[in-house]
């Protein structure tokens, strides 16, 4: 297998005083070009942590993340994050926020009115190319987290990196953003890793599913291949026997051999 | 467009068949073929109506005022109108000070001015001595609330310092300088710097993780996120410290000219008090209270404007 983006032997321990506490233990993945990753897992298994590590806003305790064979351990535009709670800055217009990355990311190669062009291609994208003057408070959830999607993908992020990006929203637009995001890999062909706790999601969107069992020193339990040709129709997947082997796969791992026991 | 009358017009129209008859005729066309009862767009209110409207919310806001002022002015002129009263009554005081009211801008030389430049006097000394303090509590907050072991060395110290009173700071700024005019000016400061330092610390402490966290992904470098991050998040907390930093700019220039001498109200004040002419000492109040308020309207109007889209999220 090619290894586009490659987590070698990834530890974590967080520190707070006198208590440590390990995180992540030995988490090794390869992922290759234009490949779609989900990492499913309980809540507080380390996901976020994990995401974090690979966009180099948390540093690994051993190990490393590299990106097609150099190490990467700051963050930067190449690994665009789309963050969970959208993360606009309010003061900024919809276009603004997503000018002020392309702005940095493109201030030598695009001109000034390349870059504008190249913002409002993005908001197309994300069908918001209508709202762009409207500030985040005065757009819906769904909306927010599109314009961050845009902001994202205007960077020409070498991977593409989401943290449970449809999860503070309404199941109807949900599935809707989840087409979306699917129709935008399918075009563009984007490496993708995707942070879920979700299992249709997970099976709908992905060519392999990473499993993690429950922390603390979570570990990489098992990881699915989603054999499902694209592109992939939500209707027609609902009654397709491999899709429905692939969710019992992951609804096995996750509620029978890694049930999700509360911490006290 | 939406006359608070009507929102309830699918209830009017359940009930009151005659109100039904008199919204629809307004209502737009195509949309009452989608859903008549959503439709009920209102009667676009009068002209007339609503100027009336706007009137008798003005009346509401100045009547009840006008009308405290006036008893008081009436109590204060039957307490001082005894024969042999300290303080002056109203009348009086409007008699006496009429050609100061009235000319505000004479200038006979010396410290022998209209009103008009004692107050810009005074308003200068709070300009420079303000700005100052702005641009020194912003930057100085902002130190403070970005780096732990700044807050750590400089905190305590700011904690002390800021409880000394405006005055017990001037004889060693004059002692300093030499001078009154940059000894007032320096009193400004470090009366306004405390609560704009403070206030600025803790919004740049309370920015949120996430967007350092766009900040550190779009690669934005120190001045960039200075600029673009920290001043819009937290500028509704610095807006705090700068209308608090303002009102304390203006009660101390007062307390300061008094004791520096020269042009400026508070030496105005001390002047009229060394005269015997208490009917001037009371109109300075008044300007001192008016231009007080306009002041700190002033910084609580430009927050607002610079806030617009911070606050709501
Ligand atoms: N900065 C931190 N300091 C200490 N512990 C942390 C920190 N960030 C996360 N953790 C801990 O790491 C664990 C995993 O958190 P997280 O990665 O957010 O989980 P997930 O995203 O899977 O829900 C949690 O138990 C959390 O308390
Ligand atoms: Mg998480």
């Amino acid at each position: 297998m090619q290894a586009y983006l490659k987590l070698d032997h990834i530890d974590k321990t967080f520190t707070r005083g006198s208590a440590t506490t390990e995180v992540l233990k030995d988490i090794n993945l390869t992922i290759e070009k234009g490949e779609y990753v989900s990492i499913i897992g309980h809540s507080g298994c380390g996901k976020s942590t994990l995401l974090n590590i690979v966009a180099g806003l948390t540093g690994a305790t051993n190990g490393g993340v590299l990106l097609e064979n150099r190490e990467v351990n700051a963050p930067g535009p190449d690994r665009a994050v789309v963050f969970q709670n959208h993360s606009l800055l309010p003061w900024l217009t919809v276009y603004e926020n997503v000018k002020l990355g392309v702005d940095k990311v493109f201030a030598r190669t695009k001109s000034r009115t390349e870059r504008d062009a190249w913002v409002m291609h993005n908001l197309s994208l994300v069908q918001m190319a209508h709202a762009k003057d409207k500030r985040p408070s005065e757009i819906s959830g769904g909306m927010k987290q599109r314009v961050g999607i845009a902001r994202a993908l205007a960077m020409e992020p070498k991977v593409l990196l989401l943290d449970e990006p449809f999860g503070a929203l309404d199941a109807l637009t949900r599935a809707h953003l989840q087409d979306s995001v699917m129709a935008l890999h399918q075009k563009l062909g984007n490496t993708i890793l995707m942070i879920t706790h979700d299992v249709d999601e997970a099976v709908l969107l992905s060519d392999r599913i990473v499993m993690m069992t429950n922390g603390p020193s979570a570990r990489i339990g098992e990881v699915l291949e989603v054999p499902l040709a694209r592109p992939r129709k939500r209707l027609e997947l609902a009654t397709n026997p491999g899709y429905l082997k692939c969710r019992q796969r992951v609804l096995e791992f996750l509620y029978e051999r890694h049930s999700f026991v509360e911490a006290a | 467009m939406r006359g608070p009358s009507f929102d309830h017009g699918d209830f009017h129209s359940m009930s009151m068949p005659a109100m039904k008859t008199e919204v629809s005729a307004v209502a737009i066309p195509q949309a009452t073929a989608a859903a008549p009862i959503v439709t009920m767009t209102p009667k676009r209110a009068p002209r007339a109506d609503t100027y009336a409207k706007i009137a008798k919310e003005t009346a509401a806001r100045v009547v009840p005022p006008l009308i405290v002022i006036a008893l008081l002015l009436v109590v204060w002129e039957l307490i001082c109108r005894r024969a042999g009263s300290s303080l002056p009554p109203p009348s009086k005081v409007f008699k006496d000070t009429r050609e100061l009211i009235l000319d505000p801008f004479f200038d006979n030389g010396g410290i022998d001015k209209g009103l008009f430049w004692h107050l810009s006097a005074s308003l200068q000394r709070v300009a420079y001595g303000y700005s100052l303090a702005a641009i020194v509590g912003i930057g100085l907050g902002t130190l403070v609330g970005q780096s732990v072991w700044a807050m750590r060395g400089l905190d305590p110290l700011f904690q002390v310092l800021r409880t000394i009173p405006p005055l017990a700071w001037l004889p060693l700024s004059l002692a300093a300088f030499r001078d009154g005019q940059p000894s007032a000016i320096f009193v400004i400061f470090i009366t306004s710097v405390w609560p704009i330092i403070i206030n600025t610390a803790v919004g740049i402490r309370n920015i949120p993780q996430d967007y350092r966290n766009v900040a550190a992904v779009v690669q934005l470098n120190p001045l960039e996120f200075f600029t673009k991050i920290m001043i819009p998040a937290a500028a509704p907390y610095m807006f705090t410290g700068l209308r608090i930093g303002i009102g304390l700019s203006w009660l101390a220039i007062v307390a300061a000219e008094m004791l520096i001498g020269g042009v400026g109200i508070g030496f105005f004040i001390w002047d009229a008090w060394n005269s015997s002419h208490i009917s001037e000492i009371i109109l300075a109040l008044f300007y001192v209270g008016i231009i007080g308020f306009v002041l700190d309207r002033l910084i609580a109007g430009l927050g607002k404007v610079v806030t617009r889209g911070t606050a709501a999220n």
